[in-house]
């Protein structure tokens, strides 16, 4: 098996535009469900330290009824999207490429090594990324420490990535 | 301005609005929702010299990222009017009374708001504690998200929408992270 095919670059050589969600007015789309998504996440409370503290104690529901049920609605819909098989409002197919187990001799190196490193973080910065993005537009200025950080944190993988297990 | 829409919405109003992303991206460009890869775009578009970047940065950041970029730019503008039109909610009073009373004896001492101020702010920021959880939390999170091939959007969301299960691996390594860090590493960094 290959290791990493989901996240090997896309198209080569092709102008940003040539990509149909590339074009303005998908851009546009996308910036709105952006911005509906990150005021979900203020008012839900997702983007709170206080919340993450919370759920990482087991002493609310809250944010497991919101993972929960965000799952539910994702479940069912990516179930419907598959039977019709429609066509994008890009005009192409939708893709749903699965994630490859990986060819380390640690069975699903990357998933359960990433994972809980990427947990790690997510209790100490209180944030995973959409609430990064969110809580810096809230007004949380230092948050761009942690975005730089975090960049910082995607560099040193791409370095390290061949010597990693996957 | 919408001041009665001010937070915390339930988790049944705000779970099923945030799943609605997963039909939304789908059927929009039809390509799967994920916050971090865009961590991965912005570094490939740093003005560095090429020989600087690893492979794993080389490739055309602009016609796999634009859309995405966008996307997130989107989700820091969602902040703003969150913050304009209808406030913060102060989730350190709306968490529940174990928490506070746990987060207390660890030392916290403001509630208001999403972030404790103690921790999370400019004039905190060179604290020890406050080094150790911003830059790196921050750090563990670009990092583990990218060896993971996905943060609590791509796996926990849209992976698990889509039944894989090397997405429910990554899922459970982030409840062990965070249980590790929760009862292990918190209570040494904040004493």
């Amino acid at each position: 098996m290959k290791t990493t095919t989901q996240e090997a670059p896309t198209p080569t050589g092709a102008e940003a535009g040539q990509v149909p969600a590339n074009r303005p007015l998908f851009l546009l789309a996308y910036l709105l469900i952006g911005a509906y998504l990150g005021l979900i996440f203020v008012q839900s409370e997702v983007v709170s330290w206080f919340r993450i503290q919370e759920m990482f104690r087991f002493q609310s529901f809250h944010m497991y009824g919101i993972i929960g049920s965000a799952v539910l609605v994702g479940v069912v819909s990516v179930q419907i999207i598959k039977r019709l098989n429609p066509r994008t409002l890009t005009g192409e197919r939708v893709q749903l490429s699965p994630k490859e187990w990986g060819d380390s001799r640690i069975p699903a190196a990357r998933y359960w090594i990433g994972g809980t490193l990427f947990g790690m973080g997510w209790a100490l910065l209180g944030a995973c990324p959409g609430p990064i993005f969110a809580l810096l537009g809230s007004g949380i200025t230092v948050m761009v420490v942690a975005l730089v950080a975090a960049l910082a944190g995607t560099w040193a993988y791409a370095a390290l990535r061949p010597y990693l297990p996957h | 301005m919408l001041e009665t829409l001010l937070g915390p919405w339930p988790w049944y109003v705000a779970g099923p609005l945030i799943g609605l992303v997963v039909p939304l991206f789908l059927l929009l460009g039809g390509r799967a929702f994920g916050v971090s890869s865009n961590l991965r775009h912005m570094c490939a578009a740093a003005p560095t010299p090429r020989r600087w970047k690893p492979e794993f940065l080389r490739y055309d950041w602009k016609s796999s990222g634009i859309w995405n970029l966008t996307f997130v730019l989107g989700v820091a503008l969602g902040g703003f009017l969150a913050l304009t039109l209808i406030g913060i909610p102060d989730a350190g009073q709306s968490v529940s009374e174990a928490t506070r009373a746990d987060l207390r004896a660890l030392g916290i001492q403001d509630f208001s708001g999403l972030l404790p101020d103690d921790l999370f702010s400019w004039g905190a920021l060179l604290s020890p504690a406050s080094l150790i959880l911003i830059v790196g939390g921050g750090f563990l999170v670009g990092f583990g998200a990218r060896y993971a091939g996905g943060c609590t959007s791509g796996h926990a969301i849209s992976g698990i929408s889509n039944l894989q299960l090397p997405s429910l691996v990554a899922v459970l390594g982030f409840f062990a992270g965070g249980l590790l860090v929760t009862f292990g590493l918190l209570p040494l960094i904040l004493s």
